[in-house]
């Protein structure tokens, strides 16, 4: 089976505390510990996990930077066999619509099964796939925590629904999956890995490459804009305790025996 | 003014709470909008939506089909893309049906997608304004998208205050014979009921939750000798289920558990709108995060910035010298 999944670097939430930046234009950035999405390191893992048991190859594509090379590396450390750079200056501030419009051209370069996405981001959009899929006119599932091979042809995926229950169904293939957090349990990879792919070749396509118009994506082809960032404020604010540990302590035990919580 | 539809959502032949928050919603984009809810299904079921929306909504069409029993959203992708009008704005709920749908409708009605949409500030011009959050909401974003081709919004369940008027006297009209073929190649089979826990944390009074700020599976049990201390049960966040410390029948939020205690202790939770949506009631709520900026404090009653690694031990020691 022909695999691709795509992936995304992004600030590292567990190593970072996002703020706004002093412009209110952007996060601030300085600093920033940056790591593949983890939803799509799931993806890149349950991949990797079917072609070990069917057979196939799998390969790792992102839209970015030069940055963004580093992730491709790391999921090829864990197993994949292939990476794809989509990079031009063109793709800058793509909205979701334009990362799925890139993404399309790289797919129809090649000859895939399955396409696998995270289910979501660093922006919480958890866009790309569905829109992959309907650009392609291919069968779409989000929030997959299951997949069986039933044969060459169909899948049986299971869909986190509400309520911890799980919504099964068949699919065809090819399709696009988005993949949600807990699917599988991501392999470990270490330095030593890392530099296993360090000098594998990674080809960079560009707008040209792909016979994509520059105007239909990045920030020209973008209905959707980000226009500033800002710190959000919801209900009334926590009041929050301060002083010595032992004074917080006491604090709320007392507020504790009031609310009911201590039996 | 474009045509504002409201995609309705619901089980048993019961609305779901978010059919009302989309009529409120519909009507921050143009407040003197005369809304249409579109909902599809099949039988008396339908029926029975159909005519419980009629007085929340100006005018419902009713898309009637065996096919649609169950909400399969690429069969509902094919039926809205036949009936819907281009250039219209449609809004849906940022659930997980709606994910499954939004972004593909999207693309099939040449319309621009905006997910998880918190706020709606209006229209001027084409362009609507628009509120969001990046980073599981440790930042909020203004966005605007250009509606002149449509647009496709969903809107995240719960911040909405629910349209409760009733007084839209709108009719039903059967728009079920304009949804052409509905064949797709994904199938629903079933549903997977979630597997019962041991301990059933929808009944619990007092809850100690944890969440990634726990760092480790041998620190679980620190929480657990609070949630011992305090005669309390323990929870968690999404997280801790993925890495398999704690049991899916512990999790608490919109792909967990529903709980409704007096006091939730939030311990290491930054507080993402899905985790929150799982705690309904109002419950005391005590946040205890290293991140002086984490969301759940924007929500909790009380909080302390403080690693819970050292602060649960010496809480609970306390507690048990009471």
């Amino acid at each position: 089976m022909e695999i691709l999944v795509c992936v995304k670097r992004v600030p590292d939430t567990s190593e970072n505390e996002i703020e706004v930046g002093s412009d209110g234009q952007d996060i601030d950035r300085d600093d920033l510990v940056y790591s593949v999405n983890e939803w799509d390191n799931y993806a890149v893992e349950e991949a990797i996990q079917i072609v070990d048991k069917v057979g196939g190859k799998v390969t790792v594509v992102t839209v970015g930077d030069d940055e963004s090379e580093e992730v491709l590396r790391r999921e090829m450390a864990m197993g994949a066999n292939e990476g794809i750079l989509l990079s031009d200056d063109a793709f800058e501030s793509s909205d979701g619509k334009g990362i799925a419009a890139i993404l399309k051209a790289a797919v129809e370069k090649g000859s895939y099964d399955l396409i696998m996405t995270g289910a979501q981001a660093d922006a919480g959009a958890g866009q790309v796939g569905g829109m992959l899929a309907a650009m392609l006119d291919q069968p779409y599932a989000s929030l997959v925590n299951s997949i069986e091979v039933i044969d060459d042809k169909k899948l049986k995926v299971g869909r986190e629904i509400e309520g911890g229950n799980q919504e099964m169904n068949e699919i065809q293939m090819p399709c696009v999956l988005s993949i949600q957090t807990g699917i599988n349990e991501p392999r470990y990879v270490g330095i030593r890995g890392i530099r296993k792919v360090a000098s594998v070749d990674i080809p960079v396509l560009g707008a040209s490459d792909l016979g994509i118009d520059s105007g239909s994506v990045g920030n020209a082809g973008a209905s959707v804009k980000v226009q500033d960032y800002f710190v959000p404020v919801f209900g009334d604010g926590a009041e929050m305790l301060e002083g010595s540990t032992e004074e917080i302590i006491d604090k709320l035990i007392e507020l504790l025996k009031a609310q009911g919580g201590l039996k | 003014m474009t045509q504002i539809f409201a995609y309705i959502t619901h089980n048993g032949g019961a609305a779901d709470d978010t059919a009302l928050e989309l009529a409120a919603a519909a009507k921050k984009i143009d407040a003197g909008a005369a809304v249409t809810a579109v909902i599809a299904g099949s039988g008396s079921d339908l029926d029975a939506v159909c005519n419980e929306m009629a007085a929340s909504y100006s005018e419902v069409w009713k898309i009637d089909n065996e096919a649609m029993a169950y909400p399969n959203a690429e069969i509902i992708r094919k039926a809205l893309v036949s009936i819907l009008p281009a250039d219209g704005i449609v809004l849906l709920p940022h659930d997980t049906f709606g994910m499954d749908l939004g972004p593909g409708l999207s693309i099939k009605l040449d319309a621009a997608f905006v997910a998880d949409v918190v706020d709606l500030e209006g229209v001027e011009g084409s362009t609507l304004k628009l509120v969001r959050q990046e980073f599981a909401g440790q930042v909020s974003t203004h966005v605007t998208c250009d509606i002149s081709a449509g647009a496709v919004l969903n809107i995240r369940p719960g911040v909405s205050q629910p349209d409760e008027s009733k007084s839209a006297g709108g009719q039903v009209v059967d728009k079920s014979g304009d949804a052409g073929d509905l064949s797709v190649v994904r199938k629903f089979l079933e549903i997977v009921e979630a597997e019962v826990g041991d301990v059933d944390i929808t009944k619990s009074e007092v809850l100690v939750s944890v969440g990634r700020g726990i760092e480790d599976e041998d620190n679980i049990e620190i929480a657990q000798e609070l949630a011992e201390a305090m005669g309390a049960d323990l929870s968690c966040s999404r997280p801790i289920v993925d890495a398999k410390w704690l049991e899916k029948s512990r999790q608490v939020g919109t792909s967990g558990q529903t709980v409704k205690p007096k006091v939730y202790m939030a311990m290491g939770i930054s507080g993402s709108f899905q985790h929150l949506g799982g705690i309904k009631g109002s419950p005391f709520m005590v946040a205890v995060n290293k991140n002086a900026k984490a969301p759940i404090y924007q929500v909790a009653d009380v909080g302390i910035v403080a690693d819970i690694l050292e602060f649960i031990p010496e809480l609970t020691e306390k507690i048990k010298d009471l």
